[in-house]
């Protein structure tokens, strides 16, 4: 099986951000792998893993810098690893991300799954996924908390199926499709492997291959959705209150009176 | 402006944030509601007595279990004929991936998550968060129909007015599946966390109480599973006495405690409840992320330099094993139950 999984460079989950003069500031915060997305490399080498002759190919959109990211998943044990870089991209929002991944994930060939994480850290939309699936024209199965690949079909002269369990609000839905398909997990794939000593020598020496607009055959797509203004938060009362007292009873009397009378129940 | 709202529903049972962006959608003006299904005459109805002044339904047996393909084709085929200017959705699994492949069909884009939508004539502005909560953006769409997906609890509930009527009409179902849906295990999840005006949160500190003797014959890893079993009965006390729905941290669900579906956080849930109670929680960054939209958070934790006190409105420093049912106790006799 050929195997993509879509990863994307973030700010660091720990990162303090606040929005300075209408720009982001991310302090000093490294850039790290999309942590969602680290889910998705390890799927798709769980089912390297499953399926023999298989392989994993990271793929991301984002500057010269993302190469890093790349490089976290090729120590993590992916193959190979391309990114999308080019100045017109500057402005993607998710429908653009997604038909630039779909032209990539064309260009590259045979693919038969593509991995994504549930969603980024930075926007947090989790739409790309389906989006790309859609313009593929493939089949999406969101949410996996795992995938088994019907390695018998073949055999069996059928196309080659992937089942996937989907976590939602209500439980688990199990769901079928034929390959190709695009999956995005979640946390109960499984944690992440980390980068073997093996794994991040052979990744330090990778040559990265960028591909442009131009490689892709495509313009840049237009931003649909544009943002007008940044705000921090509204500032929070950070002062706590500790309920004390002699007994565990006397404690829980006392917070039950306070969680009464500020009307939170 | 024309205006569509979707009714979120699993098994016939609608999300209460639906309910949410049909009051969002009458503050701006006369709405249809959207109810895809198979037999869903009742949510129809339900939509009506929320505020919808009329409803399109696509009932087919094809749509009895959501998938992507054939919900976003059908709202696709929707709006290319009646040509909304927005589409309202409650923010659910279901709807970001089907929104999402629509926006795909209708050259537009999805705005998730929002906070706060401002009409001003023409132009929506959406407010949303971004960074895990730690900023908001202030979004607009360039083009038509604009499709927003509301975070649970942003938004005031409508009154229902029973027995008010209106006209259904039914629409085109598009059936043309990729997928196959093979069966479901439904958890009995209660209160769901993103409905609940109050969550009672469990930690690792569910599994550390020494003086519980677990029976006989378990290793070291059941023992401490028992234990948290334990804990978690009394968390899921506090909650049902309160209506509340229980929630946990990563290292619960990592431990074996509780399934994935109740985790609170960066990679679990973002909830909005009005109050939060963190029992046996540290209160990493990771867990906080969960919970920025909490009106109040509540932490009870043995260590007093836990984190999770410099986001608490008020904080135990205690055994949460002695705190929890004392509280349960002490709401039990103050609100009458
Ligand atoms: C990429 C990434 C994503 C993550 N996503 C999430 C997420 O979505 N949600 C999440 O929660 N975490 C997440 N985490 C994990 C997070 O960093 C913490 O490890 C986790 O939240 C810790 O859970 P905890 O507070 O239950 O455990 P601990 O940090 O071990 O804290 C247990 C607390 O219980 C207290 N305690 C112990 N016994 C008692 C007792 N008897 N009575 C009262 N208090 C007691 C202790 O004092 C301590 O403060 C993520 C981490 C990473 C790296």
């Amino acid at each position: 099986m050929k195997i993509i999984a879509c990863i994307k460079q973030v700010p660091d989950s720990e990162a303090k951000i606040k929005a300075e003069n209408g720009q982001i500031n991310t302090g000093d915060a490294p850039l790290v792998i999309n942590p969602f997305d680290e889910y998705a490399v390890e799927g798709a080498l769980q089912q390297r893993e499953a399926v023999s002759g298989s392989t994993v190919t990271a793929l991301c959109i984002g500057p010269e810098s993302a190469k890093e990211a790349l490089k976290h998943a090729l120590a993590m044990g992916a193959d190979d690893a391309i990114l999308v870089s080019d100045p017109a991209l500057n402005d993607l929002d998710t429908v653009g991300a997604a038909r630039v991944l779909a032209a990539a994930i064309q260009k590259v060939g045979g693919v038969d799954m593509v991995v994504f994480g549930r969603q980024t850290l930075d926007n947090g939309s989790g739409l790309t996924s389906a989006q790309t699936a859609r313009a593929l024209g493939w089949s999406l199965l969101g949410l996996a908390g795992q995938i088994k690949v019907d390695t018998l079909s073949e055999s069996k002269g059928e196309e080659r199926s992937v089942s996937v369990e989907r976590v939602i609000e209500e439980g688990r839905q199990s769901v079928k499709a034929n390959l190709p398909a695009v999956i995005s997990v979640v946390q109960s794939i499984g944690e992440p492997r980390y980068p073997s000593f093996m794994g991040i020598r052979k990744a330090s020496k990778a040559e990265i291959p960028v591909w442009s607009l131009s490689d892709l055959g495509i313009a840049a797509p237009d931003a649909i959705i544009t943002r007008s203004e940044l705000m921090n938060p509204p500032a929070r009362d950070t002062s706590v209150e500790i309920i004390s007292g002699e007994s565990a009873a006397e404690i829980a009397d006392k917070l039950a009176d306070k969680l009464i009378a500020e009307k939170v129940l | 402006m024309k205006i569509f709202v979707y009714i979120d529903h699993f098994k016939g049972e609608a999300q209460a944030t639906s309910w949410e962006a049909l009051g969002l959608a009458k503050s701006f003006g006369a709405t249809t509601a959207l109810v895809f299904g198979s037999s869903v005459d009742d949510v129809a109805k339900a939509a009506l007595e929320y505020g919808a002044d009329d409803v399109l339904v696509a009932d087919d047996p094809a749509l009895l279990d959501f998938r992507a393909e054939t919900y976003a084709s059908t709202l696709s085929a929707i709006a290319s004929s009646r040509t909304p200017d927005l589409i309202l959705f409650p923010t659910t699994t279901r709807t970001r991936e089907f929104a999402a492949m629509s926006a795909v069909d209708l050259n537009t884009n999805v705005i998730t998550d929002a906070t706060a939508v401002e009409v001003n004539g023409d132009s929506i502005v959406v407010t949303r968060p971004i960074y895990e909560g730690k900023l908001f953006e202030k979004v607009t769409a360039s083009a038509k129909p604009q499709l927003i997906t509301l975070r649970g609890r942003a938004f005031p509930k409508p009154e229902k007015t029973a027995g008010k009527t209106g006209t259904i009409t039914k629409v085109e179902a598009k059936t043309d599946a990729l997928t196959t849906v093979e069966g479901y295990s439904v958890a009995d999840v209660g209160v769901s966390l993103n409905d609940a005006g109050v969550i009672v949160s469990g930690g690792r500190g569910v599994s550390n109480n020494p003086s519980l003797q677990p029976p006989a014959g378990l290793d070291d890893k059941q023992a401490e599973i028992w234990r948290a079993h334990q804990g978690f009965k009394l968390v899921g006390e506090l909650a049902s006495t309160l209506g509340g729905a229980v929630g946990a941290s990563r290292a619960a669900v990592d431990g074996g405690y509780i399934p994935y579906s109740n985790q609170v956080g960066q990679t679990g849930k973002v909830v909005a409840p009005d109050l939060y109670i963190a029992c046996g929680i540290s209160g990493a960054i990771q867990h906080l992320a969960g919970i920025r939209s909490a009106k109040m958070v509540v932490a009870i934790n043995k260590d007093p330099d836990a984190p999770i006190f410099k986001v608490a409105r008020y904080g135990v420093v205690g055994d949460l094993f002695q705190i929890v049912p004392a509280l349960t106790e002490a709401f039990k006799k103050k609100l009458g139950k």
